[in-house]
């Protein structure tokens, strides 16, 4: 999945000349985090989390109305460089990038100029969609040896019995690095016939799989 | 509660919906959906002397007006030409039509109606203050959608009875579903009405179909707070079920205060059930009912209508869990000891597997479970927060 059919493109963004007041209220209106700061060419020259407005602001013990550090600019407090990506790069480098740079949020730029915005929460809900859990379906789980051609043997089975698949995840056994676990939701209330003829095949079938316990 | 105390332990006026006629919503002889379980239970509540023909009420057509208070027109036009055989496999596809879940059967429309009409004249038996109670077995099929048929289910009866509550006697409605699916057709088509409350119990969807109810399925808009979620493991046990059976129950009915209940009452949360992974036995299908009975006098002057539901034993376990609804219905006690000889012989022959003898199981059922406490805290864990919003109201001073 690419990032511009995940990114959210109405963004909210302030001018560097903003006061902190303004990112306060921006944050709060909108419910976010993340405001890019970008220039007359909506150019990202920045960026401010709501740690950041809230590590500039004066502490809640304090009783000022209207405290000096508000009227601030927010260029003063704003994060630079700003990590961006492309709307065509690839969502799972986004995660890798929040994973290895411990942030939650990279605007989207396209030529230079801002065009969207996307949050670790898109990113969850890509991953939600991924695995299929919002289809009407029943999730087994089968233990293949690790080699070619053992994906379409298992989906083929799937076919015949007329059963629409709705997400496969595959990963390593934990156990076994000469096995994988192939993760099926498949839409049907009743997996039965499928489950028994992968076990007549030869296959594994965990469903449900918790370890300690087998039905 | 004491108040009524002396009305629910005597005999309950209660109607029994029932028509061989059930029996024609069939898919095929290998689906594991045969409504033959309501025959089956018919004959032992009538060989148990629980029956009698003054309690029986027939179900009727519904119209298509009525199945559209829930389900699209040119739905209903699909599963019409569908069961003349005049409907296109893509065309069906469209519809969830012609899978292996619900295949296409002749007259699947009419079949599917006389299901819905048997709920509609449950309502209307207990509305009307023909009776206390209402029973139709045929129904519970929870699993409809508006524009589609999934998990063997075509009209949503209950889904149309309960549409069909608001509209004729603008009563709030509770619908309380422990079928081991959750209950996904009824709560989608109520998640945003204040005024139907959904609660529905059943194992995680980790592994099972639908896939959805989970606890922060709450509603949306004006029904945020007026649906309720509690998934539990696979290998859960009776103790655990129907400890969050009770406290989820009592504490949604106090707080909605329904003006009558309409209970799902699929028993497919068995050991025996061949399609889930719960570890139920024979009590839990004792104790289900009895509290929604006792419940029913308390809040709503005894209006309750049950419906059947899931259910893929159909000879060991739901004859016997689905008499034991009845039997509570009527008389709030249940049977015991063994089942009656004549019903034994008549079905040994044709039942695939031994038939149970007595109305409790065999314990033990099964071989103990090694992570039966784990299972047991997480399911307490998911109650909890599922009950977390109506607690949380409950102490808040100013509201």
């Amino acid at each position: 999945m690419l990032v511009e059919e995940v990114m959210t493109r109405e963004v909210v963004t302030l001018p560097p000349t903003a006061t902190i007041e303004n990112a306060l209220k921006l944050l709060s209106k909108h419910r976010i985090r993340h405001i890019p700061i970008v220039d007359d060419n909506h150019h990202v020259i920045g960026i401010v989390s709501d740690r950041d407005v809230r590590d500039a602001s004066p502490s809640i013990f304090e009783n000022d109305p209207d405290p000096e550090e508000f009227k601030k600019e927010i260029q003063n407090i704003m994060s630079t460089p700003v990590i961006t990506v492309h709307p065509l790069d690839f969502i799972e480098e986004v995660a890798a990038i929040f994973y290895e740079n411990e942030i939650a949020c990279v605007p989207v730029t396209k030529e230079n100029k801002l065009v969207g915005i996307v949050t670790e929460k898109d990113v969850l809900y890509t991953l939600i969609q991924l695995t299929g859990v919002h289809v009407q379906s029943s999730q087994i789980e089968i233990k293949v040896k690790n080699k070619v051609g053992v994906l379409p043997a298992v989906t083929n089975i799937i076919a015949k019995h007329k059963i629409n698949i709705c997400s496969v995840l595959v990963y390593p056994d934990p156990e076994d690095d000469d096995y994988k676990i192939l993760v099926f939701r498949i839409q049907t209330m009743n997996p039965l016939p499928v489950i028994q003829e992968l076990k007549d095949e030869g296959y594994e079938v965990l469903w449900p799989n918790m370890p300690g316990i087998t039905k | 509660m004491a108040k009524y105390a002396g009305d629910y332990k005597m005999n309950c006026t209660s109607a029994f919906v029932y028509s061989e006629q059930f029996t024609n919503y069939r898919f095929h002889d290998e689906h594991p959906f045969n409504q033959k379980r309501v025959v089956l239970t018919y004959e032992l509540l009538k060989e148990s002397g629980a029956l009698n023909n003054n309690q029986v009420l027939p179900p009727r057509l519904a119209t298509d007006d009525e199945i559209k208070l829930v389900h699209d027109g040119a739905y209903i036009e699909a599963v019409k030409k569908a069961g003349e055989g005049k409907l296109s496999e893509s065309k069906a596809a469209e519809y969830g039509l012609g899978t292996e879940d619900t295949p296409v059967f002749k007259n699947m429309h009419e079949a599917s109606a006389w299901m819905v009409g048997g709920s509609l004249q449950a309502v209307d038996a207990v509305l009307e203050g023909k009776v206390q109670h209402a029973l139709n077995l045929g129904g519970g099929l929870h699993h409809g959608f508006k524009r589609k048929a999934s998990g063997f289910c075509i009209y949503n009866d209950g889904a149309i009875a309960i549409e069909y509550i608001r509209q004729k006697y603008g009563f709030r409605v509770l619908y309380v579903d422990t079928d081991a699916h959750h209950g996904d057709g009824v709560q989608w088509a109520f998640y945003d009405d204040p005024n139907v409350c959904t609660l529905s119990i059943h194992e995680t969807g980790r592994y099972l179909f639908p896939g959805t109810g989970n606890v922060n399925e709450r509603g949306q808009k004006e029904g945020y707070g007026y649906s309720f979620n509690i998934p539990i493991d696979a290998f859960t046990e009776d103790e655990s079920f129907i400890e969050v059976y009770k406290t989820a129950l009592t504490e949604v009915m106090e707080y909605f205060k329904p003006d009558v209940i309409v209970t799902q009452n699929g028993v497919d949360a068995h050991y025996f059930d061949p399609l889930t992974h719960l570890y139920g036995t024979m009590n839990l299908y004792e104790c289900i009912p009895k509290l929604a009975h006792e419940l029913a006098h308390t809040y709503c002057d005894g209006r309750w209508i049950a419906l059947g539901g899931g259910g893929y034993d159909i000879w060991r376990v739901v004859p016997r869990a689905w008499s034991q609804l009845w039997k509570i219905m009527t008389t709030n006690t249940p049977f015991s000891g063994p089942l009656p000889e004549r019903w034994l012989k008549k079905w040994k022959d044709e039942a695939p597997v031994p038939l149970p003898e007595t109305w409790e199981d065999i314990e033990p059922l099964y071989k103990a479970i090694p992570r039966k406490m784990e299972i047991t805290e997480k399911n307490k864990q998911n109650l909890d927060k599922a009950m977390q919003w109506i607690r949380n109201q409950k102490n808040t001073p100013y509201s």
